[in-house]
Order: C-alpha cells, then structure tokens, then sequence
C-alpha cells in the first residue's frame, strides 16, 4: 500500500476527499501539524476551501518545509482548491501570506462584471496534451468548482476552463500538480483524476 | 461553459424522504441514502438532504443518514434543517456534508451565517429562504416576505434585503424557496427568483413549483437562476435529471451532458 498523506491545516473539513480516497482503495494518513506522515509519505494532498489565509497555519506548523523537502525528493503531490493556489507565489486574496512558490505566478480575483463571482458549478475542461494527471479525461467533460480566485493560464497549465475569461483549472509540473475544481465531487470525472494521481505515486 | 445546475432535493422527516405540498399533506418517497445515489446516477448535478421536521432528539437520526447518504455520494452533498449553531454544522460536515444549508436559526441570529463561513468558508453556506409575495406590499414581489418554522410564521423580514444581509455575511449560495409554488408543479416563481438573483453575486438556486422542463426553461431564462431544485417530479419517476437535461440541453439551456 502507497504511502498517502493528506494534509489538514484546519480550512474546511476533510470529510470528502478522505472519503474518495478511500472510495478509491488508499489509506490516508492525516496530519495537522505532525511532520513525520510527510517525511514518510510517497504521495501528499493538500485539500482546501475557503480563505487563502488559512495557509499561514503550513508555516506556523513546519509544514511548509517539509512539504517542499518532500516534494524536492519526488513526492507525487496534488493541491486541491486553495491547496493548488497554495503553489503559487502569492494571491491577492491574502497579500501578505506566501505561497510555496513552485509556480511563481500569483492567484488573482476573477474581474467584477456581468458574470457572478464566485464560480459556482459545473464546468468543462480542456485538456492540454500530455497531462498525466488528466490522463483519460475526454474534451468537455465537466467538474466542479467554488471559488473566487484563480490562477494564470501559463506553460504549466494542464487544463484550461473559460469563466469569464480563460484560467488553470489544472497545473502540472513533474510530480507537482494542482487542480482548481474538487475532484471529490465531480462525480466519475473526479474520480478518475484521483486514480491517476494513485498511479502516479511512487 | 458553466453550466446551469439541476439539484435534487431530498425531504426527510424521520430518516425517510417524504413530498409535501405547500409544507402539508406528507407522503413517503423511500431511503434518503438510496434515492440520492440513485439521482447522481441519474444525472442530478447536487443533491440538497433538508430535515424537515427537525428535532432536537432527531439529530442522531439525521447525522447518521447523512453519513449513510454521504457514502457513496460523489457530487456536491448540502444539508440543512435544525442548524442551530456552527457546532451542529460542524457535526454535519463531519458526517460527509459538503455545504449545510441554513434557515430559521440565521433569521434569529444572522451572526450564524458569519461563524460557519469563517469556520468552513463561505461556499459551505447556504442560506435558504422561504418566501411569499406580499400583496399588501409597495413590490409584492422584493418585499416578498420571508417566513419561518417550516413556512408557517412570518420572519418580519423582506427576501431582497435580507438576501443581501446573507451574502453580505458572507453566505455561498442562496437558496429561494416560492412558497406560493411549492408542491404546485406549475412552475417556479420567475420574478421573485429574478428579484434576488439580481440583487446578489452569489448564486441563486430555485425552488418550489417544477413540474414541466419549460418550467425550467423559463426560472434560468427570466428568472435568471443558477440552478433550480426539484424533489417530487424526480421522486416519482416523471423525469430524471438527465433526461430533464437532454431537453434542456434541446432548449438551448448549457448543462451538464454526458451525466
């Protein structure tokens, strides 16, 4: 059995995506401030909703260190939600707290205009060639999203959706991989992504 | 494309689903953890569990079907009724809840709203309303007024103006309930839905009165609704939510397809 950890730094329950995981054959580890899990784990998700604030509990905690050791020595790592955003360098949802810096983009509000903010619901996904994180998801199939902020369409984007305006619904880099919209409630699309991650791990 | 959302409902009173019209006259409609696996197989992009009757001895009952119904559950799961504090929320989400929905116990005390979005974030929280045109008001339909326990008591608040004291504390979703429509299945209320949904940023789901796909045709064009919400029509196999979505699909409204 793989080695999965997944990361609780107290924003929003954990209840879904530990579900999925084990819906999925894997037995999850949880930490919340304990570093051993990741500094034994071949695989680590870092789920999230609400507050882009709520990441300054990675630091106070030694989180953040050890999450970026662990993924320097090749841990399969998967950022849901806030956890994807947590990637980047920064979000102007929280200016002052920094993200890990993988992608050295920032996070930015979607621009008021005649469309709601926050994008709520189900939408499509384009696939960039080669994701391997998004291996077997076919042109339009849809997932689900809630948020306010989003990430840059950039090299590393692995999968574009159209709110507003075009923005990563996925980022993927080596072992390092984000998704914006919850694949533990996109239904059998969701799923899939989760059993790829699985695989991916070492 | 986003796309327009098609939530089953399911009422439960006592660990059971059961269908009302206009909050009265209750039958039974099965197993709340069957029926909701049962409508995202079929389609439904969420599935909405409100404990209709909910009593303080009848909070065990509803954590464990909600765990029940959680299980097996991969679509967006709220659950509402008897939320009383961001402790009983808490409690919900544990059992497998992804947004609780709350009502009587936010007009009481709004503060509510604030507590669970700062504890779960602002997309864990609906805030459902129930509503009634008010003939005798300046607009019968903004100043619809909002009623409580289960639609029986006037709330003394107007939709519009507490709708946007909802999302101004911070609530995800709005969830409008006519109650004029309810159990009618003779279409959603498309003017007080517009009223609201005009007045906020955050999403509006409709609810009361789906009987006919035109019905929903009509609340995401004039009633400008992100998504609508329909219990009794799925219940009793008029329609699923896919082939509801294939002519709506037809009508030329976006939705989720292939389901």
């Amino acid at each position: 059995m793989k080695r999965i950890t997944v990361v609780d730094y107290k924003a929003g329950n954990l209840t879904s995506v530990l579900k999925a995981l084990r819906h999925l054959g894997a037995e999850p580890d949880v930490t919340d401030g304990d570093l051993a899990p990741i500094e034994s784990a071949e695989g680590i998700v870092l789920p999230g909703v609400g507050h882009f604030a709520a990441t300054d509990r990675l630091d106070s905690t030694g989180l953040t260190p050890a999450i970026r050791a662990a993924i320097a020595r090749g841990v399969t790592f998967l950022g849901i939600c806030v956890g994807m955003q947590w990637l980047y360098s920064g979000s102007s949802e929280a200016p002052d707290q920094q993200g890990l810096g993988h992608f050295a983009e920032r996070c930015t509000r979607f621009p008021e205009g005649a469309e709601k903010v926050p994008h709520v619901g189900w939408n499509s996904l384009g696939v960039r060639e080669g994701s391997r994180l998004l291996a077997g998801v076919e042109p339009g199939e849809y997932v689900y999203f809630t948020h306010s902020y989003r990430a840059p369409v950039t090299a590393d984007t692995a999968a574009v959706t159209h709110y507003i305006e075009p923005f990563a619904a996925a980022v993927e880099r080596g072992n390092v991989m984000g998704v914006q919209f919850h694949p533990e409630k996109s239904n059998a699309t969701g799923l899939k992504i989760l059993r790829n991650f699985l695989e991916m791990m070492k | 494309m986003l796309t327009k959302r098609i939530i089953a409902c399911l009422d439960v009173h006592g660990g059971r689903v059961v269908k009302g019209v206009q909050f009265v006259d209750i039958v039974d409609a099965g197993d709340p953890a069957e029926l909701a696996v049962r409508h995202a197989r079929e389609g439904a992009d969420e599935i909405v569990l409100l404990d209709i009757t909910a009593t303080h001895e009848g909070r065990q009952t509803l954590l464990e079907t909600v765990r029940r119904t959680a299980r097996g559950l991969f679509v967006p799961f709220t659950v509402g009724g008897g939320i009383r504090s961001a402790e009983d929320a808490a409690q919900v989400f544990d059992a497998g809840a992804d947004k609780v929905s709350v009502n009587s116990a936010a007009l009481a005390d709004p503060t509510l709203i604030d507590a669970i979005g700062r504890s779960f974030g602002a997309q864990a929280v609906v805030v459902a309303i129930d509503a009634r045109r008010d003939p005798e008001a300046a607009d019968p339909v903004r100043d619809a007024q909002v009623f409580v326990q289960g639609g029986r008591k006037p709330a003394g608040r107007r939709v519009v103006e507490w709708a946007c004291e909802a999302e101004a504390r911070g609530a995800g979703e709005i969830l409008l309930t006519s109650m004029d429509s309810d159990g009618t299945r003779a279409g959603f209320d498309c003017e007080l839905t517009a009223a609201v949904s005009e007045a906020v940023r955050i999403p509006v789901i409709a609810s009361g009165g789906a009987g006919t796909v035109a019905h929903f045709v009509d609340v995401f064009a004039r009633g400008k609704a992100d998504a609508a919400l329909a219990a009794s029509i799925f219940h009793f196999g008029v329609s699923s939510a896919r082939a509801l979505k294939e002519d709506l699909a037809k009508a030329g409204v976006s939705v989720r397809l292939p389901c």
